[in-house]
C-alpha cells in the first residue's frame, strides 16, 4: 500500500468523524453543555468552600474556576474517548465498523485513525469550551493556547485508546453502563480534575496514592502546566506511556486471530 | 495456453468457537464471472464463512485466497480485491449518500478526482445519481441497498461478497438485485459468492455450494448438483442435502 494510501483513509475516517459529529447537534451541545455546568454551577458553588494554596504552574492565588478548567478539558476528553468506544460498540452491533475494518489497510492503522478522528472531535470541543471559558473570565497566557493543543492530543489519544480497548471487551451496546459507572466516575473523581492532590492527601491516604496513579490525573496536569505555558516531564511520560500500553492492548483485542472479537464471536 | 486463476479459493477451512466446529475442511472455488450461490440452513456455518474471506476472523487451518493473493500472508492486496454487501445496512444514516461514497473511496485510497468520477459512474448505473446529495436516512431499504451496492462496487473489486443482500426486499426490489447482480457477472466478469435462503434467486447458470452443520455438501453448477441428487428442483436437492444426519 502507497504511502499516498493511508493519507487519503486517514483523512476519510476524520472527515466522516467531523460531519458525523457536526449533523449530530444535540451530541455537540451536550458535549458543552456538561463541562460548562460543572464550570458555572460546580465551582461558582464551591468555590468559598475550597481555599487552594499556591502550587504549580499557579503563580498566585486563584478561583476555584480557574483551578478546574484544566479538568473540565480533560472531563471534555474523557466522555468524548469513552462517547468513541460507545460509538464503536455500537457501530460493530450494527455491522459498521465491518466496513471499516474489511478496508485493504492495516487492522492496527485503521483503528488508530479512528481513534486520531475522535481526537480531532474533542479537541474541537475542548477549544469551544476553553472559548467560552475565556469570555466568563478564565484567561490563560496567549501562548498557553497553542502549547495546550499537543497536551490535548497526547490526553486524547490516551483516553481514546482506553475506549478502544473496552470496546473490543464489550459485546453489547446495553453493558456500557458498566463502563460509566466503573470507568469514567472513579478515573474523574479519583484524579486531580476537582482538587489538587495535597488536598486529597489531607482526606486520605488511599485516594492520594490512587489519584497519584491514576492516568486521567497526570493527562490533566499535563494540560494544566500546558495551558499556563509550562512542561510537565513526569505527567508527559506518563500518559505517553499509558497511551502505548491502551493502545497496543486495544490492537491486540482487535486481531483477527488473538483478540476478544473471535472468543466472542462477533465483530 | 493460460490458466484463469480463480477470484475466490477456499482451501480445507476449519473453524471453531471453542468446543464447537463452526467449518469442517470447506474448499470450493468461484472463477471470474460466476456467481456462486452459498446455501444453508440456520447454524450451517454461512455467516462464520463470511466473516472468514473478510479476515474479521482468522482461520487456524486452510487458505483463503482472493485473486490469487492470500488473505493471511497479504492480507491488504487481497482485501483490495473484495467488495462487500453486508446483510445489516452499514450505511451511516446521517450522511448523504456521495458522502458515504467518499468515506468508502478514501479506505480504499483513491484519489478525490478519481473518487468522484467513479461516484458518478456506479450511482448513474444503480439510477441513485440524482438523489446523491439526500441523507440515507430519507432513502427505502431498497434504496439503501442499491447505494451499498454502488459501495462495494466503488473500488472495482474482481469479488463481490453478498450476504443476504435481499432481506427485507419487496418482491420488485429483490429482482431488480437479483438481474442487476447477474448482469454483472455476465458484462464485467465480476465473481459473486451470494450467501441467501431465497431459492427464487437462483439462476440457472449459477453454481451451488450447499453448506451444512460446516461441511460442504455439494458444490457445482445447478445443473450438476440437481443431477446428482436426482432433483429436479433446486428446493427438492436442498432438502435432500440438508437432511442428512438431521435426527
Amino acid at each position: 500500500m502507497r504511502p499516498l494510501h493511508y493519507l487519503r483513509a486517514l483523512r476519510g475516517i476524520v472527515a466522516r468523524e467531523l460531519y458525523r459529529f457536526v449533523h449530530q447537534r444535540e451530541r455537540f451541545i451536550s458535549a458543552l453543555v456538561r463541562p460548562l455546568v460543572w464550570l458555572f454551577v460546580f465551582a461558582a458553588g464551591f468555590r468559598s468552600t475550597l481555599g487552594l494554596a499556591i502550587s504549580p504552574p499557579y503563580e498566585t492565588y486563584i478561583l476555584y474556576e480557574v483551578y478546574i478548567t484544566p479538568g473540565l478539558l480533560g472531563m471534555i476528553q474523557l466522555f468524548n474517548g469513552m462517547q468513541s468506544s460507545l460509538s464503536m460498540v455500537y457501530d460493530r452491533e450494527m455491522g459498521s465498523m465491518r466496513t471499516l475494518l474489511v478496508s485493504p489497510l492495516p487492522r492496527w492503522f485503521l483503528l488508530t485513525a479512528k481513534l486520531v478522528a475522535g481526537v480531532a472531535v474533542s479537541i474541537l470541543q475542548a477549544y469551544v469550551f476553553l472559548g467560552v471559558a475565556w469570555a466568563y473570565g478564565i484567561e490563560a497566557p496567549v501562548q498557553g493556547y497553542l502549547a495546550v493543543l499537543p497536551a490535548l492530543l497526547l490526553s486524547g489519544v490516551m483516553l481514546g485508546a482506553l475506549g478502544l480497548l473496552l470496546s473490543s471487551f464489550i459485546r453489547q451496546l446495553e453493558n456500557f453502563a458498566g463502563v460509566m459507572n466503573f470507568v469514567i466516575f472513579p478515573m474523574f473523581f479519583m484524579s486531580t480534575a476537582l482538587y489538587p492532590l495535597w488536598k486529597i492527601q489531607e482526606s486520605s491516604e488511599l485516594l492520594y496514592w490512587l489519584a497519584q496513579w491514576n492516568p486521567f490525573s497526570q493527562a490533566v496536569e499535563l494540560i494544566r502546566f500546558a495551558l499556563y505555558g509550562r512542561f510537565n516531564g513526569v505527567a508527559c511520560g506518563y500518559t505517553a506511556g499509558a497511551t502505548a500500553l491502551f493502545l497496543a492492548a486495544a490492537i491486540v483485542g482487535y486481531n483477527p486471530s488473538k483478540g476478544m472479537m473471535q472468543r466472542k464471536g462477533g465483530a | 495456453m493460460s490458466v484463469t486463476v480463480p477470484v475466490l479459493e477456499v482451501e480445507r477451512l476449519s473453524f471453531a468457537y471453542g468446543p464447537c466446529k463452526a467449518l469442517d475442511d470447506v474448499a470450493f472455488q468461484v472463477q471470474p464471472g460466476e456467481c456462486a450461490i452459498l446455501l444453508g440452513p440456520n447454524g450451517a456455518g454461512k455467516s462464520t464463512l463470511f466473516s472468514l474471506v473478510t479476515r474479521l476472523y482468522e482461520a487456524p487451518a486452510g487458505q483463503i485466497r482472493i485473486a490469487g493473493r492470500s488473505l493471511r500472508q497479504d492480507s491488504c492486496a487481497a482485501l483490495s480485491r473484495l467488495g462487500v454487501v453486508f446483510q445489516q445496512p452499514t450505511l451511516d444514516l446521517d450522511l448523504s449518500v456521495a458522502q458515504n461514497l467518499r468515506y468508502h473511496a478514501a479506505l480504499h485510497g483513491l484519489s478525490r478526482r478519481e473518487a468522484e468520477l467513479r461516484i458518478r459512474e456506479e450511482l448513474e448505473r444503480q439510477g441513485m445519481y440524482g438523489r446523491r446529495d439526500e441523507k440515507v436516512r430519507q432513502l427505502n431499504g431498497g434504496h439503501r441497498r442499491r447505494v451499498e451496492i454502488a459501495r462495494a462496487l466503488l473500488h472495482r473489486p474482481a469479488l463481490l461478497l453478498l450476504d443476504e443482500p435481499s432481506v427485507g426486499l419487496d418482491v420488485p426490489s429483490r429482482r431488480a438485485l437479483v438481474d442487476h447482480i447477474h448482469a454483472l457477472c455476465r458484462s464485467q466478469g465480476l465473481a459473486v459468492l451470494w450467501a441467501t435462503h431465497l431459492i427464487d434467486e437462483i439462476g440457472a447458470d449459477d453454481s451451488l455450494i450447499v453448506l451444512h452443520k460446516g461441511r460442504v455438501r455439494a458444490w457445482g453448477p445447478v445443473r450438476e448438483v440437481l443431477a446428482s441428487q436426482g432433483a429436479a428442483t433446486v428446493s427438492a436437492a436442498f432438502h435432500r442435502l440438508t437432511a442428512e444426519g438431521e435426527g
